[in-house]
């Protein structure tokens, strides 16, 4: 069995080095679809014999964006559309766009201009998700994608490969999901930074090998005694994969116990249920069961309970919420969500973070402070 | 003959350098403000004013504690302290009954809560924009060709408001300048400007819960418009603290003592 931090070598690179693993796909002949948030049905990019490839943006300035972006812009569709108008996407044989934001429903126009090269593929969805009808529009919505996949692979894709691709995809859910059990009982050895470039490197490159590296992970944690020394706190919000932040946590000695981010623990707590009889509409359910993030119709607001709930049954000290700079759904959670924990007196910090985000000294005097007034 | 002991605290702000240093009993021996904060001169100055204002040597210091932007720059501290928690600390030492603190400072504005206890209990900052802070205050006092610390004095004198709208530093410079350019009343605008500090401030404050009694800290709280406009906004009565610009340096300092095994 090879030591933990090999295997988080292995992982921390993929992460950390996306275009590299794009070229190692492209390399060995297949075609790869970048895939933007939210909750899009990447299993259906290998379903029709491509690899999916997720798009999230990354921390970086942006320069040629701004010709298409206002300066208030999400910084998560400010850098991809960067990366595309730059060339860093080359390669890429189209880009799934799902029409969960206004961020992103700003987006499809500007990367027909801009990045003409790549081709792209709306992803909609019935914002009423959890009734028959709007499960029927979003099943045939993403029929229509499926050919158009199709079309560009070349390939026609059964209901077996759609099947086993579900099954491929949740079967790396799972094993994500148990290694997000195990980190808050390493905290020895799975830093917060480590915690997330895990998570990060199960959108870049062949899934199945994330997976076996995944579960090699959990089994040679698993063998280790236990160690949960730190400050545990759930974290909720779009992303919380930048270095600095998660730099910032461990320096203060903070453990991410649980979470709530939409990049993180909300995407693999849904698995796609294997509907034999209709393959493509078991993504309609699983948008319709997706619970805890704010891209998705909530009309109850469930998020803030589900949140306290997880900080109660996390043993939490407190919650870190680690806003999106100009994330209007965000903005609109927040409400529910700090009303809900502070009736529980449950601690919340807030943060914001932003893809452009070069000083982070605010954020480290905050994250000191709150660490004094939750310990 | 039992030698006596000292604690400096020193805070390394964006604007300015504050260094306090109490005594075992948390009476204050010295106190200085330069005003040139990190990375300039301003703290190795502020830290030897405060020795020789106090009369003692490096050496005679028990802790030296740093907090304020720059805390983790200041080479001589021995421990560092959020700014947060040294705010909350210092007013809690001076006024025990206080819960909720508003700082000011150059370039953020924070709002406060003490536990019973005294400790940091809760608190928010605003978001890193100069609107609503020292930093915005000088700007506005730069175009009027007026130094800030007769910005208060004005507002007092005001007859009126000219009411400056534009939530943006930049924008609201502009406004500024055009409201001159009509020839407005100065001290009028002064007022405008003094209510538009207080009413971001006042947003802040809200998202927290404003809990009397309100203690006020930074080096806004010296402009008695500002307090005033902030008192109008919360309905509430606000007050400054005695040593409102140095009240981190003094958190600061007792942070030290509290800290240091006797």
């Amino acid at each position: 069995m090879r030591d933990v931090k090999e295997i988080l070598k292995d992982l921390t690179w993929i992460a950390d080095n996306p275009r590299a693993c794009l070229d190692e796909v492209l390399a060995e002949g297949k075609k790869a679809v970048g895939v933007m948030p939210y909750y899009a049905p990447e299993e259906l990019v290998y379903a029709a014999g491509m690899v999916p490839f997720g798009l999230w943006g990354a921390d970086m300035a942006v320069s040629a964006s701004r010709q298409y972006f206002p300066a208030f812009y999400c910084g998560i569709v400010h850098t991809i559309l960067e990366l595309g108008l730059t060339g860093k996407l080359s390669g890429l044989s189209a880009v799934m766009i799902p029409l969960t934001c206004d961020s992103l429903k700003g987006m499809g126009a500007n990367w027909k201009y801009g990045v003409k090269t790549i081709p792209i593929i709306d992803v909609p969805y019935a914002q009423n998700r959890k009734i028959e009808a709007g499960k029927a529009f979003t099943t045939a919505k993403y029929r229509e994608i499926l050919e158009k996949l199709e079309s560009i692979s070349g390939k026609k894709a059964t209901d077996e490969d759609i099947l086993a691709a579900i099954r491929l995809f949740n079967e790396n859910r799972a094993a994500c999901l148990e290694f997000v059990r195990l980190a808050p009982k390493h905290t020895d050895v799975i830093s917060a930074l480590a915690r997330s470039r895990v998570l990060k490197s199960r959108t870049f490159g062949d899934r199945a090998r994330h997976t076996a590296l995944v579960r090699e992970l959990n089994e040679a944690l698993a063998a280790l005694p236990e160690c949960t020394k730190g400050v545990p706190v759930v974290t909720t919000g779009i992303l919380a994969d930048s270095s600095e932040l998660m730099n910032i946590l461990d320096e203060n000695g903070y453990v991410i116990a649980a979470d709530q981010v939409a990049y993180e623990s909300v995407e693999l707590r849904y698995p796609v249920p294997e509907v034999p009889a209709d393959p493509v509409s078991g993504f309609a359910v699983r948008l319709a069961e997706t619970e805890g993030t704010s891209v998705l119709y909530d009309p109850g607001k469930k998020r803030a309970a589900d949140l306290k709930d997880l900080a109660k049954e996390a043993g939490a000290a407190g919650v870190i919420w680690v806003g999106t700079k100009f994330c209007d759904p965000e903005e609109f959670d927040y409400v529910p969500v700090k009303k809900v924990l502070e009736e529980a007196d449950i601690p919340l910090l807030t943060l914001e973070v932003d893809r452009q985000m070069v000083n982070f000294e605010q954020i480290r005097t905050a994250a000191e402070a709150f660490k004094d007034a939750v310990q | 003959m039992t030698v006596k002991r000292y604690f400096l605290g020193i805070d390394v702000g964006s604007t300015a350098s504050k260094c306090v240093i109490i005594d075992e009993d948390k009476r204050i021996a010295a106190s200085v403000v330069i005003p040139v904060g990190t990375g300039t001169t301003g703290p190795a100055r502020a830290f030897a004013a405060a020795c020789e204002e106090a009369g003692i040597r490096e050496e005679d210091l028990a802790c030296i504690t740093a907090t304020g932007y720059g805390r983790n720059t200041f080479e001589k501290a021995d421990r560092t302290v959020s700014e947060l928690s040294a705010h909350a600390l210092g007013v809690h030492t001076l006024y025990p009954e206080a819960k909720t603190v508003i700082d000011i400072g150059g370039q953020d504005a924070k709002a406060i809560r003490i536990g019973s206890n005294g400790r940091l209990e809760n608190f928010i900052m605003n978001d890193k924009c100069a609107a609503g802070t020292g930093r915005f205050l000088e700007v506005m006092a730069r175009i009027l060709e007026r130094d800030v610390s007769e910005l208060g004095t004005m507002d007092k004198e005001a007859e009126g408001t000219v009411a400056v709208s534009s939530t943006c530093t930049v924008f609201a410079e502009s406004e500024v300048i055009s409201q001159l350019a009509r020839g407005v009343d100065i001290k009028s605008l002064v007022r405008g400007i003094d209510e538009s500090v207080a009413v971001r401030t006042a947003g802040l404050v809200k998202r927290l819960g404003v809990i009397d009694p309100v203690i006020m800290t930074g080096g806004v709280a010296a402009n008695a418009g500002v307090v005033s406009a902030l008192e109008y906004e919360l309905g509430t009565e606000i007050t400054v603290s005695s040593i409102a610009q140095q009240n981190g340096a003094f958190g600061a300092a007792v942070y030290g003592l509290q800290k240091t095994v006797r």
